[in-house]
C-alpha cells in the first residue's frame, strides 16, 4: 500500500502537469482555426460526435507542404548543434581546469560557474545586446585598441545566436564534465605515461573516453533546450535567424493560430523525443557503471 | 654439485642497475628522504620496507618518474635519469590501485604500452599472448576490468607493466587489496615470474611478512632514511639497530649494561640482584656501554623446574598466553616488571598443556639466541 502510494505521487504529478497538458495541446493541434474565445473549433461544447468528426490532420499536411517550418526545424537543428559543439570547446578546459585545480579552490570555482543563475536570464541576454550592438562595449573595446575600422555588424545575425546559448547553456555543460573529471583516477594518467604515453597521448587515450559520460550528458543538456529556444534567437538573432521557437511565437501571438501553432509544437516534441531517449540510456548506462 | 648464490651485492666488480646517489627530496619543509644512497643490481627482486610515511612510496615515484629528486642522481644502468621523463624510461610501474584503463578490455590494457612503441600488428599480438599466457589470464582477454576479480586485475596489472619488457619493474604495495590466502600464492607466483623473465623487481610494501617472502634484499627504511639493507635472513637474524629488530617480527628487548667477561662474550647487567645475561656479540662493547639484547620469542625456551647447564635462566610468571594454532606465546613476566615473550611450537594436540596462567616458569636461552645492540 505504501508502495503504491509513493509510486503514485510522481505518476499524478506528471499526468497532470505533462500527459494533460499534452492532451489538450496534441487536441488543439487537430483543430480548425476560428474567431472565438478560445480561438479553435470543435470544442467539447459542440457534442462528442461532432467533436470527434471534426478532427483532422490537416495542421500537420500544411506544415509539410510550406517550407517554412521544415526550414525552420533544419536551422534549428543546426544551430543547436553548431552551438553545442561550440559550448563544448569551451565547456572542456574550464571543467578540466576545475577538476585539476587545488581542492580548496574547487567550491569556489564551482560556484563561479554557478554564479549566473542569480541572475534573470533575460536580463542577462538582454545585458548581451548592449555588449554585442553596434555602439556596444565590444565594439567600442575593438575600436579603441584598433584592431578593427569599422564596428562589426554582430547583434541581430546568427553569430550572435550563438555567443547567446553558448553563454546561456555553458554552465550545463560545465558541470557533467567536471563530475566525470573529478571522479577520474590520477594514477590512470600516470600508468598511460608510465605505459610511454606524453601528456597529449595520455589526455586523448585515457582523459577524453574516460569523461565521455559528462560529454555526452552535456550535451544534451545543450542540445536539448537549445532546440526550441525563443528569447535568444528573438533578441539577438536578426531577420534571417529561423528557428522553431520564434516561429511557434509567432503563429501562437502574431497570426493567433493556435491549431498550427500546436501542430508545431507537437512535431518540435517528436524530434526532442530522440535526444531526450538517448539522453537517458547514457545516463542509465552510467549509473550501471558505477554500481 | 655447487649451486652459485646469487649475490651481487657481495661482487665488487658487479655494477648496479640502478644507483641512488646521496639523494634527497623535500615537499615544502618536509623532508621525504634524507641523504639517501643505496644500490640494487640486476635480476634482483628488492623490497622497500617501512611504516607509511617512511619515504619508500616516494623512491619508487622517483624512479618511475613521477617525482624529480631535491638533490643528489639516481642513475639507471651507469646513466643519470633525472632529465627522462616518464613515457621515456625503460622502467614500468605497477601501481597499487593497478590503474586498470576501465574503458579498454584485458587485452587493450596489456597492449597499452606496446602500442605507443608501433609495433607490427603480429608481434604485438604474439607479446599480449605470451602475457595472457605467462599470468594465465588467456579465457579473459575480452573482459573488461570490471568484470574480472581483484586477484586478475592484479594480474592484468602485472602483466600490463611487463609486456614491454622493461629493465625494471616496480611493484607499489601490489599485493595490498587481495586477501590472506591469495596473497600468499600470489607472492610465490610473483617470485615466479620474476625467475621466468629476470626483470630486476622493486617492490614497496609495508608488510615485513611479504617482504620477507620475496625479496632476495629488504631495505627497512625509516623517517626517510635506510636503516638497514640485507638479505631477509640477515635482517631477521642479525638486525644492527633496535628500530629494525623491533620492526621486522616479534622481538623482546632487554636493557641494560655490558661488561666483557671473554672472547666476543660479555654479561649485561639488566636487573639489581639478577644474574647477568651472557650474550655473544661480534660487535665490541665498552665496560659499562648501555645497550640492548634483542631475543626472538622462538629462542626462548619454557621450563617448569629451574634448567642446569645453560647460561641464561629467569624465574616469571606466566601472565598471558596467545593460542595461534601452531604456535602459542607465553608472556612471562619477569623480576622488574618486564614481560618477556617465549613461544613454542604445539606439536602436540593441545589436550594437555603444561603450563596455564599463573604458574611460575624458568625461562631460558643460550647466549647465541640474542644479538646485542647498542643505544
Amino acid at each position: 500500500m505504501q508502495r503504491l502510494v509513493l509510486i503514485a505521487v510522481p505518476y499524478a504529478w506528471l499526468l497532470a502537469l505533462f500527459l494533460v497538458p499534452f492532451a489538450i495541446v496534441f487536441k488543439i493541434s487537430l483543430s480548425d482555426i476560428a474567431l472565438a474565445i478560445p480561438p479553435y473549433t470543435p470544442t467539447l461544447d459542440d457534442g462528442l460526435a461532432t467533436f470527434f468528426a471534426a478532427l483532422d490532420f490537416e495542421n500537420f499536411t500544411f506544415l509539410a507542404s510550406d517550407d517554412l517550418y521544415w526550414k525552420a526545424y533544419l536551422s534549428s537543428l543546426q544551430i543547436a548543434s553548431v552551438s553545442t559543439v561550440l559550448t563544448l570547446f569551451v565547456a572542456y578546459p574550464i571543467a578540466y581546469g576545475m577538476a585539476r585545480a587545488p581542492q580548496e579552490w574547487r567550491p569556489t570555482l564551482m560556484m563561479l560557474v554557478i554564479l549566473p543563475f542569480w541572475t534573470s536570464f533575460l536580463i542577462r541576454v538582454y545585458a548581451w545586446m548592449g555588449i554585442l550592438s553596434q555602439e556596444g562595449f565590444l565594439n567600442q573595446f575593438l575600436l579603441w585598441t584598433g584592431i578593427v575600422g569599422q564596428p562589426l555588424t554582430i547583434l541581430n545575425t546568427n553569430i550572435a545566436v550563438y555567443i547567446g546559448i553558448v553563454y546561456t547553456y555553458l554552465p550545463f555543460m560545465i558541470l557533467p564534465i567536471y563530475a566525470a573529471l573529478d571522479r577520474l583516477d590520477g594514477s590512470l594518467i600516470e600508468a598511460a605515461e608510465d605505459l610511454g604515453c606524453s601528456r597529449f597521448q595520455a589526455f586523448w587515450l585515457v582523459t577524453i573516453p574516460l569523461s565521455r559520460n559528462g560529454i555526452i550528458a552535456g550535451s544534451f543538456l545543450v542540445f536539448i533546450p537549445a532546440l526550441g529556444e525563443f528569447v535568444i534567437p528573438s533578441l539577438l538573432g536578426g531577420s534571417q535567424t529561423l528557428m522553431i521557437g520564434k516561429v511557434l511565437w509567432e503563429e501562437f501571438f502574431n497570426n493567433r493560430d493556435w491549431p498550427v501553432a500546436s501542430a508545431v509544437a507537437v512535431i518540435l516534441l517528436l524530434i526532442l523525443i530522440v535526444p531526450i531517449v538517448l539522453f537517458q540510456r547514457n545516463q542509465q548506462k552510467q549509473a550501471e557503471q558505477d554500481a | 654439485m655447487a649451486q652459485t648464490v646469487f649475490a651481487p651485492w657481495d661482487e665488487p666488480a658487479e655494477k648496479p642497475l640502478i644507483r641512488f646517489r646521496n639523494v634527497t627530496k623535500r615537499f615544502g619543509s618536509f623532508v621525504a628522504i634524507d641523504d639517501l644512497t643505496l644500490d640494487i643490481f640486476e635480476r634482483e627482486f628488492f623490497a622497500l620496507l617501512g611504516p607509511s610515511g617512511c619515504g619508500k612510496t616516494t623512491m619508487m615515484r622517483m624512479l618511475a618518474g613521477f617525482e624529480d629528486p631535491t638533490a643528489g642522481a639516481i642513475e639507471l644502468a651507469g646513466e643519470d635519469i633525472a632529465a627522462v621523463p616518464p613515457n621515456k624510461r625503460a622502467v614500468n610501474m605497477m601501481f597499487q590501485s593497478y590503474a586498470l584503463f576501465p574503458h579498454l578490455s584485458v587485452y587493450e590494457n596489456i597492449a597499452f604500452g606496446l602500442r605507443r612503441d608501433k609495433r607490427p600488428k603480429a608481434d604485438l599480438d604474439d607479446r599480449v599472448a605470451e602475457m595472457l599466457k605467462l599470468t594465465r589470464l588467456e579465457k579473459f582477454a575480452r573482459r573488461k576490468p570490471h568484470q574480472i576479480s581483484g586477484g586478475q586485475r592484479q594480474r592484468v596489472a602485472l602483466a600490463r607493466s611487463l609486456a614491454k619488457a622493461p629493465k625494471l619493474l616496480l611493484l607499489d604495495e601490489p599485493l595490498g587489496a587481495l586477501d590472506a590466502k591469495l596473497r600468499q600464492a600470489t607472492q610465490f607466483e610473483l617470485m615466479d615470474i620474476q625467475e621466468k623473465t629476470g626483470t630486476t623487481f622493486v617492490i614497496v610494501t609495508h608488510d615485513q611478512e611479504e617482504a620477507m617472502t620475496v625479496a632476495s634484499r629488504v631495505a627497512v627504511m625509516d623517517e626517510g632514511r635506510i636503516m638497514q639493507v640485507a638479505t631477509p635472513e640477515r635482517i631477521y637474524e642479525a638486525p644492527d639497530s633496535v628500530y629494525v629488530a623491533d620492526f621486522i617480527g616479534e622481538v623482546n628487548i632487554v636493557s641494560g649494561r655490558a661488561r666483557a667477561i671473554g672472547d666476543e662474550r660479555y654479561a649485561v647487567e639488566w636487573q639489581e640482584g639478577q644474574t647477568p645475561l651472557i650474550a655473544a656479540s661480534e660487535r665490541p662493547f665498552a665496560d659499562g656501554q648501555p645497550c640492548h639484547l634483542a631475543l626472538r620469542p622462538e629462542k626462548v625456551a619454557i621450563h617448569a623446574e629451574q634448567p642446569s647447564d645453560i647460561d641464561n635462566a629467569v624465574q616469571g610468571k606466566i601472565l598471558d598466553i596467545a593460542y595461534l594454532g601452531n604456535l602459542s606465546t607465553y608472556h612471562v613476566e619477569v623480576p622488574g616488571g618486564q614481560v618477556i615473550k617465549a613461544q613454542t611450537a604445539n606439536t602436540r594436540r593441545i589436550s594437555r598443556r603444561s603450563y596455564t596462567w599463573e604458574d611460575t616458569v624458568w625461562l631460558s636461552w643460550t647466549p647465541t639466541a640474542g644479538v646485542l645492540l647498542p643505544e
